[in-house]
């Protein structure tokens, strides 16, 4: 897929799936009495062996809270929980780790934008863009802090590949425009956005760009400098780190002049009744006892990630999303849904006269997680005018096999279904 | 070991291909619309009461195959009953999806209905199954709305 990194000219090496597989405990384990096939990686990613040690450790050996105490284990447990901070600057290309605020996820760097920037700088008149194809995530918090200010929210559209239309994109941006909230990988479709070019439309009106990094981060390391946007969120669990942790990327010059998003313990300066100053990012917005487990197992599963071969691992990727399409479109019936040029490995499809949740039950019969429903992209399953899809979404862990597996699964939903 | 041929009973497949009782009805009495907001099903069901017995019924609905196959069941084995045998019949239903398996539905008063006993292998689909019954016995109690959440 692409991130702004050229691809390199000759073929990459093969990637050794059977090694990462070893790294992942969960992966040699059964279901029913089949092995595990796990298919549901825009959910949640599992998680390598390195991640599951470093919390255990933690909790085992270095447990102490961060920031505060003047004793040795408290000083190593914040020395490991800021240094995670570097890596994850490091993985998204920013320069400075006090640009990266440890949030829960995704869905709370989104919202603590929408409410910190937005409550402080939107008002009526103005207008935030989203695109069609935005998780509830980048959408709702959205719709909330324009009700509360009186702003107004514009879509931009997509056609039926579930590509962005960008010269709809280019007619909506204007002086208006305050704030363009864009996923970079859609998690129902896996379309992946154009983003630097919705960064030059944004700039040219002098708006800022939020980036939902939620899929692309499992696919390899991002660069915000080249993306060119103001803001960049993360969830750890997807990057095959721990759940309840995430991040905020944004520019320092942005993140110190906004308002605090929660206030409390270790995000202030100065303490008095009448008045509190507050400390600057990230501190400023990481209110009361962090995720500090959390935090560190991130840190392993950034590492974890770096040690990949990307341009293998994506060629990987790109062969598993094609081959798997291949076999699916061979099952009658079987539609697909997100079929942009430049796309990410989430296979959404639909099976002719059978429900998404009756071929997800039909699938676990054989060990196969797949996620059914309308994925939290409720206006997506709209624009296609269906209830719901089966996605299938394939990290670099994943194999043709297991490709194979689905496709038996979805061809026996379609005998038992006729 | 939960066996797929026993949830997708013959039965449920005809059903949810040819729902029975599929339309509204224009002088129904009691209405009642159901949704599994989990999973999206939603069913709208018009029951037209006289003299305390379901006189006609009749649903609308989306959703998988358990949940469209429930309603149009559902529809047919409470037609012409009075209101104190569908309520026992919601009851029966309710406990064989939802039983540990230990006792044999009471197919005698079950009917058809008996092809549901294999939900109780699949819990994640029980809601499924439950909705058309839940949405019936909210039309009853003339509440408007039924939610498996």
């Amino acid at each position: 897929m692409a991130h702004g990194v050229a691809p390199a000219a000759a073929a990459p090496p093969a990637f050794d799936v059977a090694r990462v597989r070893s790294d992942f405990p969960i992966l040699s384990t059964t279901v029913r009495g089949k092995p595990l096939v796990y298919l549901d990686n825009a959910a949640t990613g599992q998680k390598p062996r390195a991640v599951i040690d470093a919390v255990t450790r933690f909790y085992r050996e270095e447990n102490a809270s961060v920031h505060r105490g003047v004793y040795h284990l408290s000083e190593q447990a914040t020395d490991r929980y800021e240094a995670t901070r570097g890596r994850v600057a490091r993985y998204i290309g920013a320069a400075d780790p006090r640009e990266v605020v440890f949030v829960r996820g995704t869905t709370e760097a989104i919202n603590l934008v929408a409410s910190s920037w937005g409550r402080a700088n939107l008002k009526r008149g103005d207008e935030v863009l989203v695109t069609a194809m935005e998780h509830h995530s980048n959408l709702v918090p959205w719709q909330m802090v324009c009700e509360a200010t009186g702003a107004q929210l514009r879509v931009i559209p997509m056609d039926r590949d579930g590509a962005l239309l960008l010269e709809e994109a280019e007619q909506l941006c204007t002086d208006r425009t305050r704030l363009v909230a864009v996923v970079h990988v859609s998690n129902s479709l896996g379309t992946v956005n154009p983003v630097q070019e919705l960064v030059a439309l944004a700039r040219a009106k002098g708006a800022l760009v939020l980036v939902d990094g939620a899929q692309a981060l499992p696919h390899g390391p991002v660069d915000v400098a080249s993306l060119g946007c103001d803001f960049y969120a993360g969830s750890g669990h997807k990057m095959f780190g721990p759940t309840g942790i995430g991040f905020l990327w944004g520019r320092r010059q942005l993140l110190d002049s906004m308002p605090p998003y929660q206030g409390g313990g270790s995000m202030i300066r100065k303490v008095t009744f009448p008045r509190t100053t507050f400390a600057d990012a990230p501190a400023r917005f990481e209110a009361g006892t962090p995720h500090i487990e959390g935090v560190i197992g991130l840190g392993a599963a950034v590492d974890y990630l770096q040690s990949l071969p990307w341009d293998s691992v994506r060629q990987h990727e790109a062969r598993l999303l094609e081959y798997a399409t291949e076999c699916l479109r061979e099952v009658a019936g079987v539609t697909v849904y997100g079929t942009a040029p430049q796309k990410a490995s989430v296979l959404s499809f639909t099976l002719d006269g059978v429900h998404a949740h009756d071929v997800g039950t039909i699938a676990d019969q054989d060990g196969i997680c797949v996620r059914a429903g309308h994925h939290c992209t409720q206006p997506v399953m709209d624009f296609f005018g269906i209830a719901a899809t089966v996605r299938a979404s394939f990290a670099f862990y994943n194999t043709r096999e297991e490709a194979d597996a689905l496709a038996r699964a979805v061809a026996q939903a379609r005998r038992i279904f006729g | 070991m939960a066996d797929l041929a026993e949830l997708y009973q013959q039965v449920i497949i005809d059903h949810n291909r040819n729902p029975r009782n599929f339309r509204a009805i224009a002088d129904a009495n009691r209405t009642a619309d159901g949704d599994n907001p989990l999973c999206g099903d939603r069913i709208s069901l018009y029951v037209k009461v006289e003299n305390g017995t379901v006189a006609d019924i009749g649903f609308q609905g989306k959703g998988c195959a358990i949940s469209q196959a429930s309603a149009s069941l559902m529809t047919g084995a409470v037609k012409g009953k009075t209101i104190e045998e569908a309520e026992r019949l919601f009851q029966a239903f309710h406990s064989m999806v939802t039983s540990d398996g230990t006792q044999a539905p009471d197919t005698s008063l079950l009917g058809k209905l008996a092809a549901f006993a294999g939900v109780r292998q699949f819990p994640a689909r029980v809601k499924c199954a439950n909705l058309a019954w839940h949405t019936l016995h909210a039309a009853l109690a003339g509440d408007g709305k039924a939610s498996t959440e």
